[in-house]
């Protein structure tokens, strides 16, 4: 189809932010080694990025399906685009003044970190499983390499060298689960997979169809740090610079999630009985290890890492529940989690001072005596961790766990909750070191904080407090954006 | 105004982080005396119909799920309210010299909590409750753990998990209630169980009573649950404990009374005995713990256990009687214990330990503060004239309508709490002075700061003592409508026709509906 070659403008629209973020990231690495003034690209990127939101809003205008059914716009999508495009623009606003005391700071950062974006929107508004692909591996080569970008860094290179050989692992999974699909129903799109899935006629062995999706489901699980492939996200979380760990906690996350979420419930929909005792099961897991480990950590970043495990189990019940409910409570839990968990690496980054010397708990003593401020911003943000009322933490754990009960998973829905009371145990240890211990040698001398790490601080201090008064704001959003089921 | 009163502490909270450190105690002390006054208003309208609700306001707070800001106030929870606002100012002066340092954050830490307290005793939504339930925990947290005693961070922590866990099971069950009735609004729920909409199953109905009735029991604190008082209260400042005995275990006892009995009449009325059993093990088991303290703190820590004892046998014994007692004795151990945890941290304050062997005849060196201990003392004991004896000897005595050997085992309660405590006042106040403890109280008998904060409960205690029916009618007549609410909906399932698997326990309800209705006739 000749006419097809050059895509519509309303194609090019609802691919828009991604080409946006694709030529500026372009533009940078060229423009690298043009400029002395590194500051430049925090500026551009951040314009950058406030645009593609633009550009994100311009395509929910004319939602539908695109290049040849790749690509789909719709409120799902559009809502996962402007949360990882939040996410980076926190990552941006934190990482300027790291990298200038590093003296890092480059134009491929902000490239790499524009890439990684693309991938994650790719991943949000994939309807093919090529796509999906495509997407992953995008979002993951850039973060690969953010992780190591420090490259004089042992513990960076570390990380790097670990996320990198342990996620090509796992994409191959997906990947092969991919081939599985394709063999069984000759389709890697996902409505037609759905299509011929659900019809009668169907008659190839549903164990088969169950491999597919498992198989599928490593790859995801690695994606999200699931059990039982989360090993890496305490190694990685911790080696990481600090803004790249809040972004890769928060954007890559909810990217893979989004996507998981349109694979599992659009695709393997009609088998959903297959999947979804997995999905418990493995969400049970991830929570009782995540907040089990965390509880013997005493490096925060490390412990972030844990506690990041244990949400994505949370996020899981809510997968596990197979509902529309239940994806809105997904929606709404990782929106509020970006705030939260960018906010507390926020304020790690900030303590952590040069070479992040200060990343142990113990370094945090006193702190409410030295930065009254900052030490209420992490208590706010610890808090809406353990899920305590008035956070955006509370809201997302109990619509999650009422999506679940609403699906009958009581016995979930009791063990979950009883295992977010373990996590308030960790989450407690953080604030009592902050504020029932005297100043330590890393508390004591301590400059100002920028302005931007001050201001993302305070932006999602008050996101959180917000949500956690009005959540109606984001739910409903959620809720008129929800993925339906069976579509 | 019930609007006014509850919010007003969460303003006082945010202004007094903002106060200069050094008038944060002033501003604190006259905010928290206005908001006394203003919560004396709200006494009027509420005696003049105790028995419904009372500065209702009902506004929708969040649309999905449909969850209200609906508040209200009854004769059950009006008195619980103003001893809050009663006791905070108390509170606050008790810690005018103690609190050293970051004064502004215990002050604002004292106000907040304070508006945790007063949400958790006005909501009617159950959603709002457990968010009040749950804000009251955090300030808490921080006064044990920032200006507690050598093991406040383990009594923070401790206090904190325990609760935590009780009340994540209490927000399933209040999660299921909302999927089976399509709302959290409380007094809807009510409506649609005693109209029949709402039926539950004994299958539903058990566990989910026993998931209110943990959390409430761990609060309260009922044998076997009470491990994290003791800690709490000997590593909480004074005010703290004040704090914590006086208000915030009335949170469980309140819960049992508001939720337990009208939600889940049925399984509440199986449960009881081994609940009653469970506090009766409470009363005499914190009594003699006490008994062996050589703490003074805790000592009182484990009365409270023992009297609280009381609080849920009159609460499962479904009688008017033991009821109204119970309810009264929430108000008197506020005051009598919160008395108590007062002079104990006078006591500190001059001799800087809480061993009992450290003191020794003081009463001559500080004959004021010996005097006013004594009268504490013997209002805890349940002296007559004074609170706790009306409370104690309604629950007795209503306990003893519903079955005899209850009463008799509660009343060795009272008999070893005057042993605990009479041996306390004769091992601290009397006896000869060693020339290290003389020194330390010499000329330092109670100031006029102290006066002004202990006075007010001597005369409450006497007060309640000697004219207790004011306090008593609208209370009596809320517990009658729970009660009857309560009643309702036993009465309901047992006209329903009844499953076969449960012939014994319906016929033990039957039985103890009749006995609460002829209590009712009687009085």
């Amino acid at each position: 189809m000749p006419a097809n070659l050059w895509p519509s403008s309303t194609d090019l629209l609802r691919f828009g932010p991604e080409i946006l973020l694709t030529l500026v990231g372009t533009l940078m690495m060229v423009l690298e080694p043009l400029l002395d003034n590194k500051r430049v690209f925090r500026t551009l990127s951040l314009v950058t990025l406030l645009g593609a939101i633009g550009v994100t809003m311009a395509a929910h205008g004319v939602p539908g399906l695109s290049y040849a059914n790749m690509i789909i716009v719709d409120g799902f999508a559009t809502f996962f685009r402007l949360l990882v495009l939040g996410v980076a623009i926190l990552t941006v606003l934190l990482s300027g003044d790291y990298l200038e005391k590093e003296g890092h700071e480059t134009g491929e950062f902000y490239a790499l970190l524009l890439f990684s974006v693309v991938g994650q929107g790719i991943m949000a508004c994939a309807n093919e499983l090529i796509m999906v692909f495509v997407g992953i591996e995008i979002s993951s080569i850039a973060s690969y390499i953010l992780t190591g970008y420090l490259r004089d860094d042992k513990r960076n290179n570390e990380a790097a060298m670990k996320y990198f050989l342990l996620g090509s692992f796992a994409t191959a999974f997906l990947l092969y689960g991919v081939a599985w699909i394709y063999g069984l129903t000759g389709s890697t799109n996902l409505n037609d997979i759905r299509t011929v899935l659900s019809s009668p006629n169907f008659t190839n062995s549903a164990s088969l169809v169950g491999m597919s999706a498992a198989l599928m489901f490593v790859g995801f699980a690695f994606k999200v740090s699931a059990a039982p492939f989360q090993s890496w996200a305490p190694d990685v979380y911790q080696g990481a610079p600090s803004p790249v760990s809040a972004f890769m906690s928060a954007g890559p996350k909810a990217a893979a999630f989004a996507v998981f979420i349109r694979v599992f419930l659009t695709a393997y929909g009609p088998i959903s009985d297959t999947w979804v005792p997995l999905v418990a099961i493995a969400a049970l897991a991830t929570m009782t290890i995540g907040n089990f480990a965390a509880l013997r950590q005493t490096n925060v970043k490390r412990l972030l890492a844990y506690s990041s495990i244990a949400h994505a189990g949370y996020v899981l019940v809510a997968i596990a529940a197979h509902s529309t409910v239940g994806t809105q409570a997904v929606m709404f839990y990782l929106a509020s989690y970006v705030f939260m968990n960018v906010g507390a690496f926020a304020v790690v980054t900030f303590f952590a001072r040069k070479g992040e010397q200060y990343v142990n708990i113990d370094d945090l003593s006193g702190l409410a005596v030295r930065q009254p401020a900052m030490a209420a911003m992490l208590t706010i943000f610890m808090l809406s961790l353990i899920g305590v009322p008035l956070t955006a933490g509370f809201f997302g754990k109990f619509y999650i766990f009422k999506a679940a009960l609403d699906s009958n998973l009581v016995w979930l829905t009791i063990l979950g909750l009883l295992n977010s009371a373990v996590a308030a145990y960790y989450y407690l240890r953080i604030l009592v070191v902050m504020y029932m211990r005297e100043p330590g040698v890393a508390t004591n001398n301590m400059d100002e904080a920028p302005f931007a790490l001050r201001l993302t601080v305070w932006a999602s201090a008050l996101a959180t407090l917000v949500l956690g008064v009005m959540p109606g704001l984001l739910l409903d959003v959620a809720g008129r954006w929800v993925l339906a089921l069976g579509r | 105004m019930l609007d006014l009163v509850l919010f007003l502490p969460l303003i006082g909270f945010l202004l007094a982080l903002l106060v200069p450190a050094e008038k944060a105690k002033y501003f604190a002390l006259i905010f928290s005396l206005v908001l006394f006054v203003i919560s004396l208003g709200l006494i009027g309208p509420v005696l003049a119909n105790p028995g419904e609700y009372s500065f209702v306001t009902d506004t929708p707070w969040i649309s999905t799920p449909n969850i209200r800001y609906h508040i209200g106030l009854d004769g059950l929870s009006l008195w619980l309210v103003i001893l809050t606002t009663f006791l905070t100012p108390l509170a606050i002066l008790i810690s005018w010299n103690y609190i050293g340092h970051r004064m502004k954050e215990y002050y604002a830490f004292l106000i907040l909590l304070e508006f945790g307290v007063i949400g958790v005793f006005v909501s009617l939504d159950l959603f709002l409750y457990y968010v009040f339930w749950e804000v009251g925990l955090v300030p808490m947290y921080f006064l044990i753990g920032i200006w507690g005693h050598d093991r406040r961070i383990y009594a923070a922590v401790k206090f904190f998990l325990y609760t935590m866990v009780g009340s994540v099971l209490m927000l399933v069950a209040i999660i299921y209630l909302y999927l089976k009735s399509g709302t959290f609004d409380y007094t809807v729920i009510l409506q649609q169980m005693a109209s029949g909409q709402l039926k539950l199953t004994p299958e539903e109905a058990l566990p989910l009573f026993l998931a209110f009735f943990v959390a409430f029991a761990i609060k309260v604190p009922l044998f076997p649950l009470h491990t994290w008082l003791p800690d709490a209260h000997v590593e909480a400042p004074t005010a703290g404990s004040v704090m914590l005995a006086s208000v915030m275990l009335k949170m469980g006892t309140y819960g049992l009374v508001r939720y337990c009995l009208p939600l889940f009449p049925n399984a509440a009325r199986e449960c009881a005995p081994w609940i009653v059993g469970l506090a009766i093990i409470g009363i005499v088991y914190g009594a003699l713990v006490a008994l062996v303290q050589p703490n003074m703190k805790k000592l009182v820590a484990y009365s409270s256990v023992s009297h609280l004892g009381f609080v849920v046998l009159g609460v499962f014994s479904f009688n008017q009687l033991a009821l109204d007692g119970a309810v009264y004795q929430m108000l008197n151990h506020g005051v009598s214990t919160g008395a108590l945890f007062m002079l104990v941290g006078m006591m500190y304050e001059r001799r800087h330990s809480l061993e009992i062997k450290d003191y020794g005849g003081v009463a001559t060196q500080v004959p004021h503060l010996a005097t006013v201990f004594l009268i504490t003392t013997l209002a805890s004991v349940g002296l007559p004239l004074l609170n706790n004896f009306v409370g104690e000897l309604l629950v007795l005595q209503g306990a003893a309508m519903v079955n005899i050997s209850w009463a008799v085992f509660a009343a060795i309660g009272v008999i070893l709490s005057a042993c605990y405590m009479l041996w306390l006042y004769q091992r601290v106040f009397l006896g000869r002075t060693s020339h290290d403890t003389a020194h330390h109280f010499e000329g330092q008998d109670l100031k006029t700061r102290e006066w002004v904060a202990i006075l007010p409960l001597l005369a409450l205690m006497v007060w309640m003592g000697v004219a207790p029916m004011g306090f008593l009618t609208p209370i009596s007549v809320a517990d009658n409508k729970t009660l009857q609410q309560s009643k309702l909906n036993v009465e309901l399932k047992v006209t329903a026709p009844a499953p076969p698997a449960l012939p014994v326990s319906a016929g033990t309800t039957v039985q103890v509906a009749q006995t609460a209705a002829g209590v009712n006739n009687a009085r």
